[in-house]
């Protein structure tokens, strides 16, 4: 217990510039991966979310293997599997198998890229369970970029999302230009999903871009209150995340998933017990 | 058909002889179509008959492959104004943050890019007084996934009406309904064309919901129609030329029950997978 839990020398470490950065990295991965969520959740793309972070992390181990950048081989390889996914996998039956199968393929080339990569140990492992060690300012420079362009988009095409999200029939009817918004939403989570990946890894990015969407949709019905939650939920489950694992010197993702988790709990259970007492 | 003299308004629907193919299978041509203000149109047809490809022409989604459309006088456009559109009910998802409110507002400003932070008073305000036309306001605030059937098809006719359409497209709009929903729903869209002079199309394999309602048909079977009044179409006569076998139309009880017509209305298209 007292390995998982401690705050010895944590003061220390708030001092430290890697720290810093690892704190604002949590920030701007919050605010992104919660603005997004509820609609993550709304068109049913937890599948698409976990393939996309693979392929992040197949670009990352490529990066790595060629020695660029991590979070620039991690965009690329999100992007492009967003793409794939946006543009092949309209069709709700045809979606999950061709995420498998993208999914499959680029996990195993990322096994085999790390495999031939012959630098330090903790750099493979980052990828997969993340590491706050991995921010450092270039990766903030990125970071930033990558916050402003989702968030802009977002602003800009949101309510058409919201439109072609809830009412596709509708929306179509409208003049709503559904088969572009796709593939453009789909970038946008790859984005998100290749900033996530260094910070809580790639088998984890579903802890900051699914549950707090999920949580939200407990407790309110209202878009715009549910984004706000989120968003709270994710900043909560990074921070929280990133100040648990400091003194212990574990992995970020445990803390955050396990953060986002216990939100989720409350959450549907405050949403039962309000929904009993409308029923009363 | 007569054409429109220059003096009156142009008619809410016009269509100069248009016709659609996919390949080499004609859906219809020839067609020459005015909807006035204030009719109340019925298009009926077995499946595949290009009703809802109708629809689409309208909503300017599927270009004509000859003649022209106009609604109010313009050329149709994919998302042009003056169109509310009902679609048939369908469950919405469940896990959509969105209540009735929500879903309304979508149909006056949700095709609009930018975050719409101007006139949020006005559009609250167009958007109550929708949901108070079809007596809504009660599950205004209730999230739309946990409504029933009947209730979300309710919003349906509010979020078409939002936007205060000179034309209201209904694509099976009571199917899935139980009779009374389907009584209630097609009484709001009769008393909003009555109110604002708004040209009705309905979409429907079944014309007995709507049968009093109803100031024209549109018959389409097999590339060949007939536009009439229901008197005038709804006959063995007539039917049994458009099917070219022997229909019987027999009056039962103020119903129409048609025989012999091939009629299957299990499946029907969707906007986007029409092919």
């Amino acid at each position: 217990m007292s390995r998982l839990f401690g705050f010895e020398g944590v003061g220390e470490l708030l001092g430290l510039p890697f720290v810093q950065n690892a704190f604002l990295a949590a920030a701007l991965l919050g605010l992104v991966a919660g603005a997004l969520a509820p609609l993550v959740v709304a068109r049913g793309m937890g599948f698409a979310v976990h393939g996309t972070a693979e392929l992040a992390f197949t670009g990352g181990a490529a990066a790595l293997l060629i020695g660029i950048s991590v979070s620039v081989g991690a965009v690329v390889g999100a992007v492009v599997a967003g793409l794939v996914f946006g543009v092949l996998g309209l069709r709700q039956r045809e979606r999950d198998s061709v995420i498998g199968v993208v999914l499959a393929f680029g996990l195993g080339l990322g096994v085999l890229l790390l495999a031939l990569y012959e630098g330090r140990a903790s750099n493979k492992f980052g990828l997969l369970t993340g590491s706050i060690v991995s921010v450092d300012s270039s990766n903030i420079a990125v970071l930033v970029s990558v916050t402003i362009v989702v968030l802009a988009t977002l602003a800009v095409v949101y309510r058409p999302l919201l439109f072609a999200s809830a009412d596709p029939d509708v929306a179509v009817a409208r003049g709503v230009p559904t088969r572009v918004l796709s593939p453009l939403f789909a970038v946008l989570v790859a984005l998100t999903t290749a900033l996530a990946v260094p910070i809580v890894g790639a088998i984890l990015v579903l802890s900051v871009t699914i549950i707090p969407g999920a949580a939200a949709a407990r407790v309110t019905s209202n878009p715009l209150t549910a984004t706000v939650l989120a968003i709270g939920i994710a900043e909560l489950s990074l921070l929280g995340g990133t100040l648990l694992s400091l003194a212990p010197g574990l992995p970020i993702s445990g803390y955050v998933a396990t953060i986002a988790f216990l939100a989720y709990l409350v959450c549907r259970l405050v949403g039962r017990v309000r929904g009993r007492l409308r029923a009363a | 058909m007569t054409a429109t003299p220059p003096t009156a308004p142009p008619a809410a629907v016009a269509l100069r002889d248009a016709r659609v193919a996919f390949g080499r299978r004609v859906l219809w041509e020839g067609l020459d179509l005015d909807v006035r203000p204030g009719e109340f149109l019925a298009v009926l047809g077995p499946n595949g008959s290009g009703k809802t490809t109708l629809l689409r022409v309208l909503l300017g989604l599927q270009p004509l492959d000859a003649g022209e459309v106009r609604i109010a006088g313009e050329p149709a456009r994919r998302g042009g104004g003056g169109i509310g559109y009902i679609p048939q009910q369908k469950a919405l998802v469940e896990d959509m943050p969105l209540r009735g409110a929500d879903l309304v507002g979508l149909g006056l400003d949700g095709h609009r890019f930018g975050p719409g932070l101007r006139g949020r008073a006005e559009r609250r305000r167009r958007v109550a007084a929708a949901l108070e036309a079809v007596g809504a306001t009660s599950y205004a605030r209730s999230p739309v996934g946990r409504l029933s059937g009947g209730e979300q098809q309710r919003l349906r006719v509010a979020q078409a009406l939002v936007g205060d359409p000179r034309v209201l497209l209904c694509d099976e709009p009571l199917l899935s309904l139980d009779l009374a929903h389907q009584r209630t729903v097609s009484r709001l869209i009769d008393e909003r064309r009555r109110a604002a002079d708004t040209a009705v199309v309905f979409v429907t394999h079944e014309i007995n919901p709507i049968l009093p309602l109803v100031s024209r048909v549109l018959y389409l079977v097999g590339g060949r129609f007939r536009i009439g009044t229901p008197d005038e179409v709804m006959t063995s006569e007539t039917l049994s030329e458009l099917y070219r076998t022997d229909v019987e139309v027999v009056r039962v009880q103020g119903r129409l029950v048609v025989v012999g017509a091939e009629d299957q209305h299990a499946h029907h298209d969707a906007l986007e997978s029409v092919t």
